[in-house]
């Protein structure tokens, strides 16, 4: 059964522009569409009477691409656990809702238009050490290493991680640790990391500070909004990283 | 126009390292006075910006999305094939290569082939000393599985992530060069047009997403990993932003675009449940390996499937092709299931799927393992459609998935425009007319982490000690109005209907006339509805805002554009090849069991179409292929 609902939307011109909420109303909501397909629908009808269209990021429309980022009544992706924006659908809503969609509101995350979000920062951060310096033709034989199943199962569970920000939009901090953790983790547990695990934790978790993501103070809403599920545990892993990396390098100097 | 492959001579085990011996070099540092423009950051462009800026090439990157790690390949589930002969099952190179031009139904050059299967091991090794986490069993090794078209198991998986991994391997390489300085890399940044200087490829003009400012960029060459272009059908499993703009943009500046009419349907997506749609997910073909297709013997019957019993069932891949079995490569299984669905034996309420069965398997492994290797594609289904595969056999029908054709390339990945490279789904080269699963991210790694650094220094070689060309050249000029000219005459339309509806509507044409299987009539008929349509299209176009800001509507609507002429020149090639080959099925042209009828005397070519301009049909030109090793047979799986 289709049904009417109301959407009250964060508008925005530019970087540069100040934003408020817009509301409209949108009848003909099937239970079965996506999210992202019930804003197709509203902007269709925007664009035929001449009104722009509401921006905002997506592309696999899968779940796995990390575009999509919309804070959607006060939860990052949504209400449903473990899912993505472009992975909710409109079953989960019903008759007269009122839904508020706003962009992901952080400081590091700089609103480009509407719902669309800057996240260039978390590519910097990986640009500070999120590799392994191994150039093209430099490998081994795949499986000159072995590693043990729960190991590569525990590392591909952090390299999961589809960089969408939502774990940085959840924390009242805008605290970037679960992303960063999520990455040394998997680089510090496979033996291919290991010549550059301490180094790597200093230098990502420094640009993290940088780019102007605050702390973490254990509160655990990364974890909740994760829409993989990445668990905090990684964060703990990060700060024993951190300390052996800082203990390391107060040696050697 | 002249097409010459320039594929080495000598015996096919040895043309490469003999090529990689001819091929003039460019010394270190010569390397950092060249500057590469690479297009695209998925597996073919991450891998190649990050190669060459290792090798000291000075790189500039672009990519349509706010981050190159969110390339379109990042969707790819399954795995990757290598024929590393982990498994000890007898496997070889020479096996790998063998499979993949029988797959292609015959209808690929031998010699990229056979590169491609040898260079497929050493992307295995790469992947994982980049920390890319594959699937491993409990002895720590790699573990594989089987797809579609082969008889061994040499696919690699990460559970079913394996394209978002691999693709953030190449992005850790990429970011490191970025970091080194070694890259440029500009994200939401749309290549519009090509630049040629006396028919060399000297740059690209790009439109700035964010503020709409339309930049020239010049380079030494351009390597183009744009992906491919099935998204002219709408719907489909392809990101939304997968469009073919950029190799169309070529295309009309003088790259032949080969075999457009090459596009792969594949068997297991979700099907179409109503008009909202904007995409079709598909249900990774790993699942074939334990999941059994079936429809409902009596066309009547309407029991839950769960109620059928076993000899009311009719298995008919299991039927049709004892030997494959459900592991038929993909045009062979998504034919079937269209047959199975037009002869009415279809399930769901408009009767347009198959099920997709586990029951067996749960049985004979048990939920849990189901679930380890599964999980996410299962979790996936329910999410859609509401329903539990775990308890419900899946329903799934054949969506448009993957593109075969793309620009043209000689050996050495360059197209007929000398300084441009194509790489990935956006060239035309690997696959013929079918492409077997996990062989794309396999294609896309082999051009850009270990064909391009190689074969990019025979044309850079020549241009040393040459005038440099920069922006201020006229062609750049006239490369920037052209662009602005087309914005501006997309935005002055102002008419009723958004380019949403326009490509629906030109997506149905081609889903009908020129999709599963086609025939003269209908494609005749398109050739007459498609430019009737994109008429319409540049006249009652609506695009809201303007184009000096972030405009998603503006965007679309370009490519769109570019959709319609490409429709075009695919039906024009449908209509051209006589046969029926791989995902080009002639509904003419078919055995007594309802086989693709191929027909190698007259077309075992590759069709490389040559714009002649805008009043003008294309030219066809034909680079004939030449089979010494595989042996041209009629395909069986049976
Ligand atoms: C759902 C799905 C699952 C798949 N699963 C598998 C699998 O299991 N195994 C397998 O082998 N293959 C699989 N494939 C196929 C495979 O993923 C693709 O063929 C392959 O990843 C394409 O890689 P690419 O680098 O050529 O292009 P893409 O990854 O599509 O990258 C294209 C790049 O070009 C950029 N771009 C495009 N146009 C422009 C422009 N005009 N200007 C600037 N930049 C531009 C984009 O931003 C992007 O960075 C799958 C495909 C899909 C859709
Ligand atoms: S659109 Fe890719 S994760 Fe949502």
């Amino acid at each position: 059964m289709n049904f009417s609902i109301t959407l009250k939307i964060w508008r925005q011109k530019s970087e540069f522009d100040t934003g408020r909420f817009v509301s409209y109303n949108l009848d003909h909501v099937s239970p079965d569409m996506s999210f992202l397909e019930m804003l197709d629908t509203l902007n269709v009808q925007l664009e035929e009477k001449g009104k722009e269209t509401v921006a905002f990021d997506h592309d696999c429309r899968e779940g796995i691409c990390g575009a999509c980022s919309l804070y959607i009544n006060g939860e990052p992706h949504g209400p449903d656990r473990g899912t993505t924006t472009c992975q909710l659908h409109m079953r989960r809503f019903k008759e007269g809702d009122v839904i508020y969609i706003e962009p992901w509101r952080a400081k590091p995350f700089k609103v480009v238009k509407d719902l669309v979000v800057d996240r260039s920062s978390f590519d910097r951060i990986i640009q500070a050490g999120g590799y392994i310096s191994v150039n093209t033709g430099n490998a081994r034989d795949a499986n000159a290493i072995p590693i043990g199943k729960t190991k590569s199962d525990l590392a591909f569970d952090a390299a999961a991680c589809i960089g969408c920000g939502a774990c940085v939009a959840a924390c009242k901090n805008a605290s970037a640790m679960l992303f960063v953790s999520a990455k040394v983790t998997q680089l510090s547990i496979l033996p291919q990391g290991h010549p550059e695990r301490y180094d790597r934790v200093s230098k990502m978790v420094s640009v993290m500070d940088q780019e102007g993501f605050g702390n973490c103070t254990n509160e655990g809403e990364c974890e909740a909004a994760c829409p993989k599920e990445i668990k905090k545990e990684n964060i703990s892993r990060l700060n024993r990283e951190f300390i052996v990396s800082k203990v390391k390098s107060a040696f050697s100097s | 126009m002249e097409l010459n492959s320039k594929i080495p001579d000598g015996p096919i085990e040895k043309k490469w390292d003999k090529h990689k011996f001819d091929v003039k070099l460019v010394n270190p540092a010569n390397k950092r006075k060249f500057n590469i423009i690479v297009v695209g950051t998925g597996l073919a462009g991450g891998s190649a910006a990050a190669s060459l800026a290792e090798l000291g090439y000075n790189v500039k990157c672009f990519c349509i999305q706010d981050s190159p790690r969110r390339a379109h390949s990042i969707a790819a589930q399954g795995g990757i094939n290598a024929a590393k002969n982990y498994q000890n099952d007898g496997d070889s190179v020479y096996r790998l290569f063998y499979d993949t031009v029988k797959g292609g139904d015959f209808r690929s050059r031998e010699a990229n082939v056979y590169r491609l299967a040898q260079l497929s091991v050493n992307i295995i090794d790469q992947c994982v000393a980049q920390g890319v986490p594959f699937a491993r069993d409990y002895g720590g090794l790699l573990d594989n599985r089987s797809f579609g078209g082969a008889q061994v198991s040499r696919t690699f998986y990460a559970r079913g992530q394996t394209g978002q991994q691999l693709l953030l391997g190449a992005y850790s390489a990429l970011s490191r060069q970025i970091s080194l300085g070694n890259v440029d890399m500009y994200p939401r940044h749309e290549m519009l047009d090509l630049v040629t200087v006396d028919g060399h490829a000297r740059g690209i003009i790009t439109r700035n997403l964010v503020n709409g400012s339309i930049e020239p960029h010049a380079g030494d060459a351009v390597v183009l990993c744009t992906g491919g272009y099935v998204n002219v059908f709408y719907l489909s499993t392809n990101g939304q932003g997968c469009n073919v703009t950029a190799s169309w943009r070529a295309y009309k500046n003088g790259a032949a675009f080969a075999n457009p009419c090459y596009t792969q349907i594949h068997p297991t997506c979700l099907p179409v449940s109503g008009d909202h749609q904007s995409k079709l997910t598909l249900m990774s073909e790993s699942l074939r390996n334990d999941g059994r297709v079936w429809v409902p013997k009596n066309k009547e019957d309407k029991r839950r499937p769960n109620e059928i019993p076993e000899n009311e069932r009719d298995y008919y891949l299991e039927r049709r092709y004892p030997a494959f079995g459900n592991l038929v490569p993909r045009d062979v299984a998504s034919r079937a299931a269209k047959k199975m669905c037009d002869d009415g034996f279809g399930v769901g309420a408009a009767k347009t799927s198959v099920y997709l069965d586990f029951a067996n398997a749960i049985e004979r492994m048990g939920k849990q393992t189901v679930e380890a290797k599964y999980g996410n594609l299962f979790q996936m289904y329910d999410r859609i459609t509401d329903e539990n595969p775990y308890k419900f056999p899946m329903r799934i029908y054949p969506a448009p998935h993957y593109a075969m054709g793309g620009l043209w390339v000689d050996y050495n990945l360059m197209s007929t425009v000398p300084g441009l490279f194509v790489l990935g789904e956006a060239n035309f080269s690997d696959h013929g007319a079918n492409r077997l699963g996990a062989s794309a991210l396999m294609q896309g790694l082999a051009d850009g982490y270990f064909v391009i650094p190689y074969t990019i220094c025979d044309y850079l070689a020549e241009s040393l000690g040459k005038d440099k060309i920069d922006t201020s050249h006229a062609s750049f000029k006239d490369g920037e109005k052209a662009v602005n000219d087309k914005l501006k005459k997309l935005l002055s339309i102002k008419g009723k209907r958004t380019a949403d509806e326009f490509h629906r509507k030109l997506g149905r044409i081609m889903w009908n006339r020129c999709g599963m299987s086609r025939h003269k009539d209908g494609l005749t008929e398109a050739l007459e509805s498609i430019p009737k349509l994109r008429e319409e299209f540049y006249s009652d176009l609506i695009i809201s805002g303007s184009g000096e800001e972030l405009n998603q509507s503006l965007e679309k609507a370009g490519r769109v554009a570019d959709f319609f002429e490409l429709g075009e020149l695919m039906v024009r090639d449908a209509l051209n090849r006589n046969e029926s080959c791989g995902g080009h099925f002639r509904e003419e042209y078919q055995t007594e069991n309802n086989e693709a009828m191929r027909d190698d005397e007259n077309y075992s070519y590759a069709a490389a179409w040559e714009y002649k301009g805008e009043n003008d049909a294309p030219a066809l030109n034909k680079e004939p292929l030449e089979f010494e090793h595989v042996h041209l047979v009629q395909r069986s799986y049976k």
